[in-house]
Parts: C-alpha cells; structure tokens; sequence
C-alpha cells in the first residue's frame, strides 16, 4: 500500500517534461492521471525513482475538431471524453467505451494518454483507437511524429515510445455516421475485459478491435476482409481471433477467449449492421 | 508545490541523524481549510488526510484502486484518495466525509443513508456516501440500474448493496 | 409477559434507525488504524513466498540499518515471548493432531503468508521499506495443495505427527446396526454426489488492525484489535503470552465487518502486545489487502460426498456424507470443528428415519488455516443436502418443490426430536416455501420455462430453491462440552439503571456491523419501560464489560439479547421490592407496566421507574437488607441451539452463448422467529444473500499447484459490487422459539446459508434439459460454458 520512495518532479510543459526525462533517464516515469501507474506502484511492481508529473500541463487537455478527425490532447480525461459532445457526435464507440474505463473514480483521474502509452491489451481504449484507425502525436526532444495506432503496440505493456517520449495528442478519424458496436465481457463491472470488442461497420469498410486477445490489442483485419468480400457478418465473426493470440488466466482460457471474441465480434456487428 | 520552487529536506521527527527524507510542500483546500503540509513525494492522498490531517474518516480497504472505500472529492469529483499522489492534489480543493454536515446536519445523502439502512458495519460507508453524492451530482435522478452501475467502484461486503441502492435513490428523491 | 405475546405500543418488532449510525456516517467513529497513538512503533511483517519450505538462513542487517527501523526479529528470537503456542479450542477427537503454532516461523514455513520476521520502525513506511531488505534462503520442499492428495501421506507437512490428517470425526445414528447401509440397498432411488465448496476469502471490509499499548511501570497492557472476539481473545493472549489475565485489557473499537475472519487469536495481536510489552512503546500494525488474503483464514474449503437413499415416493430413508476437510497449515482457534457445525444438518429440513451416518476428516494442507466465515459449516451442509434433493428430484423426474413437501418435517411435528437427538424449537417449513413459491411466481415460471427452454435457445430459464435450518444460538454450555469444544456457549449482560433512570446495558456481545445498539436497547427499553434514547449500550471492552463470549454463529440476539432480558427482570424484581416498599404493599400485589409499579386494582397507587432508581441510589429508605443501586448482572446459558429457517428461490437466465448468468428476481423467505427490528433483519438477510451469492457464482481463493495464491487483491478476488448483483425480495413468516422468552433465534448467517445451493440450483435447472446435471462453484461464464460443451459432447 505505501510505493516506494522516490523523488518528483512536476513539468509545466510537454518540452519540459522530456527534458526531465532525458536528464533522468530509465529511472524516471511519466505520471499522468496515475490510474495505471499508482496500483502498481503500491504493490511495489513498479518502482520508478522519478516520478515527472505531466498532469498539470493544461494545453495537453483538450478535445478539437482537427477536420477529418477529432483531435483528443493526451491528457483529456476519459470522463471529458465520455461526455464531450463533439466525440459523442463524431466519434460515437470512443464517447461510449470511455465510459467503460475503470469505474466513474477512475474516469475522473485516467487520462486517454495515460492509457494508452500504457500499452495495455487489456484496456478498452488501446482497441477501441485501432479500431478506429486513430494516429498518436508522440513528442520528443527532436520533436513530434506520428505513430498509426496499428504500429503502436509492441507488446505486453510495450509501445513504440522512446522512453524519451510522450503522447500528445491522438487523433480519431470521424465516423461519419458508420455504425457501432462495443461489447465488454467482464465478470464485475469494474473490471478490465475478459474480452472486449470495438467495431464499426459503413457501407465499404469496418474495423474490428479486440481487447484482452493477445500481448497487445489486436486488429481483427480477417474479419473486414471478410465482411469487404461480401461473408456474413455471422460468418466473418467466426474469423474474429484469427490475429489473436490470447493467454490463458484467471478468468478464462485461451480457448474460451477464442470462442468468446467470436460471439462477441458478431455481436457487436450485428450492433454495427442494425 | 511549484517544481522551480526550492526543495527543501528535512529530518523526521525521532530518526537518526542519517535518515534525511526528501520532502515537498503542498497545499491543499480540505474541508475548507486551506492546509500547507510537507510530504514525501510518494505520499498518497488518502495518507496525508488520514496521517496528517488526522482525518480518519477516509477508510483504506484495499491496495489495488478496486474498493472505493477511500473514495473522496477533490475538485468537486469522486476520486480514489488511494490512487493520488498528495503532491497531485497540491492546490486542489478535497471534500472529506468529515466535511458534509453542516451545523450538526448531516448532509441529505448521510440521512439517506441512515434511513434505509444503507450501512452496517460502516467501514465502506464513507466512502460509499461520496461516491454516491458524485453519482448524483451527474446524474440527479437516476435508475436503480444507473445507481449500481454508477457504484460499481465501490465493494461492500454488508449490505449486499440493497439498502445503498434504496439510499441513494432516496437521496435523488430529497 | 414474554414478548413474544402481541402487545400494543411494543417497540419490539418496529423499525427503528440505528443510533450506530451517524459516528459511521460523519467519519467520527473510530476502527483500530484510526487511533492516535503518540510514539507507536509500526509493525511490519516479512511472509513465506513459499507454501511450504525450511527456513536456511536470514540475513537482516540491512533491514535493521535502514532508516527507522528499531528491531528486528526472527521467529527463533522470538521463541522465548511465548509461553504456549497459539490456541486452537476446539480439539474435537481426543486423539485430534494438532502442529504446535506460533506467531512467526521459527525453522519451517507452511504456507504462503506465514509470518517470518517482524521489523519495528518508527513509521509504517519505514517499517514496510525494511521488508524489502530482509535476505532469507529457504529450502523449498513440495507443496501439499490438494486436500484429497493430502491424505495420502505423500508428503507429510509436519513431520513430527506422522500424518498430514488432523482428526477423523463421525457421528454414525442408526435404529439397528447396518441400517444405512440396508435403506440404501433397498431404495427405489438413491443419489450419489460429490460437491467442492472452494476456498473462499472473508474480505471483511476494514483488513485487520492492531495497536497494543503497554503501561511499562503498571504492568498492564491494552490491545485494540479489529476483532470479533475481545473477551476470548483476552483470555487467549494472556495463557499465550503468559501475563496474568487480570492486566490484560482487550478493546475492540469500531470493527468493520469480520464474517468470522475476526473471531480468532491471531500472529499479529500476539506480536503487537509482545513487542509493545519487550520495548515499553505502544505497537501497531495494520494488514494491507493482499496481506489480508494470505495471513488472515480462509473459509469453506471442504470436499462434500454425500448419498441420499429414498423410497419409491420420494420420502428419504438415510443419509450417508463424507467429508474431506482442509484445515490448511494450522489449527486456528475453531478450524477443526467447523465442518462438525454442519455436521447435524445434513439431514436439512426434512423428517428422516434413524439412519444417518456422517464422517469427516480433517487435513492439513500447506494453504492459509481456515476457520469460521459466515455460517461456518452450516452453509456447506445446506449445500449439500438441497443439491443432492435437486439431484434426487431428477433422478426420479417430479419437481423439486413437491419432493421437499414430501419430506419436510411438518409443523405438527415441532418441537422436534432429530436423528440426533437434538430438538429443532419450531418451524413450518411447508409455509415458508410456499410463501418463497407464491412471491418467485413459481408456477409461472415452470409454465415460461416450457416456452422458453426449447433445444437452440439462446437464454434459458431456470429457478432453483433451498430451503434450509440453521442451527444457531451457539450455545447450550453442555452441548459444546460433549463436542469437546474449550469453552461455554452463555452470554452476559448487565443492566445499570442509573441514578436520573438512564439505562447502561453493558453486553457481551461484540458487535461489528450488527446494530446490537440499537437492537439492546430496545429489548431493554420494552422490557422496563424507559425510553430508548434513555439506554446507552455498552460493549467491547473488557473493562467495561468484562464476561463475555462475544459474536459469531448468529448467537448475539438468541443467546446475548436474552442475558439482557434475564437482567432487565432481576433489576425489575429487585425495584418491585423498593416499589412494594414505598407503597407499603406487598410485592405480589404490584404490577408493572410502562415503566410504573402500581397496586392491583388502584392504580392511583403507583410509582414510576425514576423515583425507585433513585431511592436506590440514595439507599434512605431501602427494605431491610437490600442493597442499594438498581443494577443486574445475569448469565443466560440457552438450554437448547436456536433454530431458524426459511426458503430461498432464485430466478435466472443462462446465455448458453457465453455461459453468463442473469439474475431476474431473488426471494428470501427467512423466519428467525421474533424479530426485534425488521429493518437490521432484513439487512442482515441482504448481505448474507449476496455473500452466498458471491460464493456461488464469484469468488474463489485460487491456488497454484505450487500453493502460490492467485487471488491476493480485489482485483482478483471477485467480492462482487452493486453492479453485479441483484436486488432482494425479502419475506418473512414468524414462528417463535419457545425455548426464550424473547421468542428469538438470530439472523446473522441465514441469508448465506440458504443462497449459494439456491443460485446453483436454479443454474443446473435452466440447463438440466440440455443434459447439465451438475455446476462447480463459482459458476463463471467459463465453468457454466464449459458444463454445457461437455454436456453437448456427451450426448
């Protein structure tokens, strides 16, 4: 319950801020909301001897209109992106699996970069911006780039951030009214997924993005493919874990994994195809 | 604490001479008192109302952000005081159970509480009332449906959450 | 007059808010970790990693220089503290084995968790970075997971027993030698069934918390503990430590739920007064979560066959129950005889002939010691019997109502003499189901079902039932001597009416979530006469009061609140001679009523309550010979268990897609006899509910094969929230014990012992007719699935 110790710093800017990362270097950490980093710490699985608190650089909150995209700062808060109206308009399935972060405490805290640059496959945001085919705006000391959330995750809890880096912005295409569908299988509420699924179906394309299904969130490509060449979506859902490579826990197998991502892709399509 | 303000170490009180501790300044607005404390970095919220302000009302009932049992305001939002940094809070504003009734009346939530018997053992019970208060400053007039879920970060092993729902239903109803 | 007769303006049986509540609600009430305790050290506390290891080396001298810490301590430092090992009270065989336990490990460590060096600092953070410091090399041996394995003898745990069998206990009732073994030869329909109850995690809310402050030139020393049992524990510490018992003090504050993970004498209570008392500063330690997991016991874990013989109506001729016991490392304070409180119950709520043969073995395991959680044996037992009746109504294809209905013991019956020779108060079991069948809809949910349950459904419907007794009120002193339990089952109260006629009831009873406040004071209130809010209750203190046994096995109200009856009606007895004195009337003419004395007959005559407290008080003009004061003390050893009982039916949907469960409705039809205040009853009926819900379809202390818990957090241990669980519809039908005069029998477990066989019930029914016969608990959406795929395969 009590982390250990460790000294702090706070950055009033993103520049700031990796320029105190780059003075410290593998010891330091970024410290957004903390949602994720905080648990982990007071059972002492995480013990950074720097903490660079990035949570008070308030240009980095914020939720725009970018034109083909709506553009999210890193530390918009997933309760500020459950309720904004522009993303519930234009990005619907993100509005709608914000609110399925954590619990409301943690939706208070959380932050949508915070999430994301941690990396897990278990969490709905990672998926839910790869299905969504979103963009990440990741700043260094040589400044930004762009990383497509499909090149992003690396691996269990490993992203394609230098440690140098931090996310800044992410950008989700608008939907343009294509339909959705969000299924989160969890025992508790409060949980993270067993599985979970983001889809969205238009005319000509679909993306489908599982949770919990492998080391990193897992794009589900054979299922557009699929549905693209004109299967069923009950048909194309049979090839829901054709990328994933999901583990056995607690919770459930690989094998009920499997057979899960499949109803659940189907059901979320039916959702999307509604 | 501002990060270009001077960092100052100070030894605790009883340790030997060699322990030199790292600590911050915060300033946070708790119960409407504005409180200026040095902390360890490391220092949870939920530590420095407890240990530093001796507000014991805040309860700690797990160590992995799952109970809600620590739950308070700050900024005028339900958080989990456990999963806060007291140097994150610096300059915020915390609502602490101890700091809902006025003038020796408890506040409409805390009656709700007690009218339906939403508590037993009272351990998650602080808690749970601020939990509840922020569920409906978001939402005032809720489902039973929208109440357990909004709670869902909130685990009682008493009551089996009938009378809280009941309770806080009540409380949208005042 | 006893209460249980109508009488009018009675508070007794009104809902009335608890006066516990606004200290709980404003964040005034004090737990144990609330208490400022100027110079504490904190205690720290390094545990095994290892199920089951010798201890090769610790190296600490890092820990002891690391910044504030004071000492530290190995087990083998220690040894010298101790001047016994830590108690188990209930050795229920003779030849019981029982491993000597003491707070830390002194060569070899046993489970996971087990305690190996204790750090003392002067902050908890100090003490808690010093852990991380502390070297030991263990030689690690294998671990013994499986209770069943155990008893192979493979790998012996504690070697100097020989066995890693702790007891074998049976109880064997027949009318003619053999004639178990005859009824289920000769029976039309028998089952035969294996049930697991798993491991559960008490996860009271408020972890374990102790502060032992020492007065080093007095020789006295206070514990506070977050405990059940302040008074037992009293008497425990002070054999344990070897102190004399009368400078020991224990105070348990404000306690936040213990389910019975609180009722023991645990490592930490015993380190803190130890090292409190070695350093002349108070100590305190506190139990984080995943701590709490690990060091604090487990509930269930039992291994159930049990076999049904019945006739070719269905009516039950024997029962015939073996049960494999894990009692993990160590013998708690009451971990053998757990499964022997189920042991009498078996045999359910139904009418069976002298044929009853019962058995279990008690095995250690290299797991956490279980012990008592809410219901401790009764529930399994329960389980048990109403899955197997499911399973017999199967088997002989009629419903599960109508065969319980041919069984049940009828109303007529009662007082009802057992197969074992106990006697069951009272009941009408018939009614309470019916009652449970009229609120469930059962018929028209029988009707729904042959709709709805067609081969291919995606949703179906089940409802399963359990009607159960609970044998509580523990309990008849003598009863608990001839099952070789260490201690009685009486509780005490006393009644002080003070000099202005306000009330202090000081009780045994140690409440930690139950409203004994409120619940005490209207017992006393009804039976003198005297305004509640003038009746202040005091308890948990062994200053304050200092008999006691304390609560668990729903015993306060049965047991406790009786004592405080029994007092109320000595202090009564005693004013009536002051009263008879003033009126200058005999005592037997006097009655009294509303707090007043007043003659037969004129009741112009009269004196209240007030003025009689304080002629005692001023003792002017007392009768020759009395003494002055208007206070009780009295004792209430029950002459019989209680016996409350009920019928519980649960409706669900299974999605046979994924295996998730939806709960539609839940009723509890409980009668726990008089009830003194529905509002805590029906809240003690929610929570246990949802408590044996949990158990059914939730929760579950998960090992590896390796003994390594998987389950240490919240995270991972599935205590389910408002989110996940249904609303209640509760019901009650009131049939009071006669064997007290309040009419009572307790409330505490009921709920927990009725719900999880009927939540499995109702699953199984919704997936009988796709060939699922049974239902592991919990039932997750991935046992549920795999139970209808291999029911698929099967075909």
């Amino acid at each position: 319950m009590i982390p250990a110790a460790f000294d702090y710093k706070r950055a009033s800017s993103a520049a700031e801020a990796i320029s105190l990362v780059g003075q410290y270097g593998d010891e330091a950490k970024f410290l957004a909301g903390g949602h994720s980093l905080i648990p982990l710490m007071k059972l002492r699985l995480a013990q950074p001897a720097m903490l660079i608190d990035i949570g008070r650089i308030k240009d980095l909150s914020y939720i725009k209109d970018g034109g083909d995209f709506i553009a999210i700062g890193a530390l918009t808060r997933h309760m500020d992106v459950e309720k904004s109206a522009l993303v519930l308009k234009e990005v619907p399935l993100l509005a709608h699996a914000a609110g399925y972060v954590g619990d409301a405490q943690v939706r208070h805290r959380g932050t949508i970069g915070g999430s994301l640059a941690h990396a897990d496959s278990a969490s709905d945001l990672p998926a839910t911006t790869l299905a969504l085919g979103a963009t990440y705006v990741a700043q260094g000391p040589k400044g930004e780039r762009l990383i497509a959330a499909a090149d992003f995750y690396k691996g269990f809890l490993e992203s394609a951030l230098q440690p140098d880096e931090m996310l800044t912005e992410i950008r989700v295409p608008k939907m343009n009214g294509a339909k959705w569908g969000f299924e989160k299988f969890n025992r508790r509420a409060q949980d993270w997924a067993i599985v979970g699924v983001a889809a969205w179906r238009s005319k000509d394309a679909s993306g489908v993005a599982l949770v919990n299904m492998g080391s990193t969130p897992i794009l589900a490509t054979s299922v557009s493919a699929a549905l693209k060449s004109g299967a069923s979506v009950a048909d194309a859902a049979q090839l829901a874990a054709a990328e994933a490579e999901p583990q056995d826990d607690l919770n459930a197998s690989s094998e009920y994994r499997v057979h899960l991502a499949k109803v659940l892709v189907r059901r979320a399509l039916e959702k999307a195809s509604a | 604490m501002r990060h270009d303000e001077p960092r100052h170490d100070i030894r605790a009180q009883g340790e030997s001479e060699s322990y030199i501790m790292v600590h911050i300044k915060v300033s946070i607005t708790v119960n409407g008192t504005q409180q200026e404390k040095d902390v360890e970095p490391r220092t949870l919220l939920v530590h420095f109302l407890r240990d530093q302000l001796q507000l014991t009302g805040t309860n700690i009932g797990c160590d992995t952000s799952s109970c809600g049992a620590c739950t308070i305001h700050l900024d005028g939002e339900a958080v989990k005081s456990c999963t806060v940094l007291a140097a994150q809070a610096d300059g915020g504003t915390v609502t602490t159970i101890e700091g809902l009734s006025k003038d020796g009346v408890m506040h409409p939530m805390q009656q709700a509480f007690m009218e339906n018997h939403g508590l037993q053992c009272g351990y998650c019970t602080p808690g749970m009332v601020m939990a509840s208060i922020g569920l409906l400053n978001e939402n005032p007039n809720p489902t039973e449906e929208e109440v357990r879920l909004g709670l869902e970060g909130n685990l009682c092993r008493c009551t089996g959450y009938h009378n809280i729902v009941k309770s806080v239903l009540a409380a949208a109803k005042k | 007059m006893t209460m249980t007769e109508n009488r009018q303006n009675s508070v007794i049986g009104t809902r009335q808010l608890r006066r516990e509540d606004p200290a709980l609600l404003t964040g005034e009430a004090k737990f144990t970790n609330d208490l400022n305790l100027p110079g504490a050290l904190h205690l720290s506390i390094l545990r095994s990693p290892h199920a089951h290891a010798k201890i090769v080396s610790i190296d600490t001298a890092a820990a002891k220089a690391s910044p504030g810490v004071v000492a530290v301590y190995t087990g083998a430092e220690l040894q010298s503290q101790w001047a016994g090992p830590m108690p188990c009270a209930w050795p229920v065989t003779p030849d019981m084995k029982n491993p000597p336990h003491f707070p830390l490990a002194a060569s070899k460590v046993c489970y996971v968790g087990d305690g190996v060096v204790a750090v003392l600092a002067t902050s908890e953070s100090a003490s808690r970075d010093a852990l991380d410091l502390i070297d030991v090399e263990y030689k690690v041996l294998k671990a013994v997971v499986d209770v069943e394995e155990a008893l192979s003898d493979a790998n012996i745990i504690h070697e100097d027993l020989g066995t890693n069998k702790s007891y074998t206990w049976n109880l064997k009732i027949e009318a003619t030698e053999g004639c178990v073994e005859d009824a289920f030869q000769k029976a039309a329909f028998k089952v035969s069934e294996r049930y697991v109850q798993q491991r559960l995690l008490p996860m009271a809310m408020e972890p374990r918390a102790v502060a032992a402050v020492p007065q080093p030139f007095g020789g006295d020393i206070t514990l506070y503990s977050s405990t059940q049992i302040p008074h037992i524990l009293k008497v425990m510490a002070a054999l344990t430590l070897g102190i004399p018992e009368h400078q020991v003090r224990v105070v348990a504050p404000s306690v936040g739920g213990g389910f019975g993970s609180k009722l023991d004498v645990y490592a930490e209570e015993l380190l803190c007064m130890a090292l409190a008392r070695k350093h002349s500063l108070p100590v305190r330690w506190v139990e984080e979560r995943s701590e709490n997991s690990m060091a604090t016991i487990h509930g269930r874990g039992q291994v159930q066959y049990v076999e049904l013989a019945a006739d070719k109506s269905g009516k039950l001729t024997a029962v015939r129950v073996r049960i494999k016991a894990d009692m993990g490392a160590y013998l708690q304070l009451v971990t053998p005889g757990v499964p022997i409180l189920g042991a009498f119950l078996y045999a359910g709520v139904y009418d069976i002939p002298l044929a009853y043969d019962f058995s279990c073995d008690g095995i250690f395991t290299t797991l956490t010691p279980t012990d008592a959680y809410r219901g401790a044996g009764r529930p399994e037992a329960t389980y048990a019997i109403e899955s197997a009746m499911d399973a017999l109504a199967r088997a002989m294809k009629i419903d599960p109502l109508e065969l319980r209905k041919r069984n049940f013991i009828q109303k007529e019956q009662f007082p009802y003499t057992a197969f074992s020779g106990l006697t069951y108060d009272s009941g009408d079991h018939l009614q309470a189901a019916e009652k449970a069948a009229g609120l469930a809809d059962y018929a028209g949910i029988r009707a729904q079902q042959a709709k709805q349950n067609v081969p291919g459904a995606k949703k179906r419907l089940g409802i399963g039932m359990s009607s159960y007794f609970e044998m509580c009120g523990l309990a008849p002193s003598r009863v608990l001597a001839s099952l070789n339990y260490g201690a009685g089952g009486w509780e005490a109260a006393t009644v002080r009416v003070l000099p202005t006629c306000k009330v202090q009831v000081v009780t045994g009873t140690s409440p930690h979530g139950q409203g004994h406040e409120t619940s005490w004071a209207m017992i006393a209130s009804e039976k003198l006469g005297i305004p509640q809010e003038d009746i202040d209750v005091l308890h948990s203190d062994t200053a304050i009061s200092p008999l006691g046994l304390d609560t668990y096995g729903s015993r306060s109200l049965p047991v406790g609140g009786v004592a405080i009856a029994g007092a109320c009606d000595k202090v009564i007895d005693k004013a009536r001679l002051i009263a008879a004195h003033q009126l200058e009337c005999s005592a037997d003419d006097l009655e009294f009523a509303g707090g007043v004395f007043s003659v037969k007959g004129s009741p112009d005559r009269a004196v209240p309550m007030a003025a009689i407290a304080f002629a005692a008080f001023t003792a002017h003009n007392l009768p020759d010979g009395l003494e002055p004061n208007l206070e009780a003390q009295y004792t209430y050893d029950p002459p019989n268990f209680s016996w409350p009982f009920g019928t519980h039916m649960c409706v669900l949907e299974v999605d046979t897609e994924t295996g998730q469960i939806e709960i539609l409705k839940y009723v509890a039809v409980d009668d726990c006899g008089v009830q003194i205040n529905p509002l805590i009853v029906e809240g003690q009926v929610h929570g246990g509910v949802i408590q044996g819900l949990a158990q059914a379809l939730f929760e579950e202390a998960v090992y590896d094969t390796d003994g390594n818990l998987k389950t240490t957090t919240l995270a991972e241990y599935l205590v389910p929230a408002a989110s996940d669980v249904p609303s209640i519809t509760t019901a009650h039908t009131v049939t009071p014990s006669p064997t007290n005069q309040l009419g009572v029998k307790g409330i505490g477990e009921a709920g927990t012992i009725g719900a999880a066989s009927t939540v499995i019930n109702a699953v199984v029914d919704a997936l009988s007719g796709i060939g699922v016969t049974s239902m592991p608990m919990p039932a997750s959406p991935q046992t549920v699935w795999r139970a209808i795929q291999s029911a698929a395969q099967a075909k």
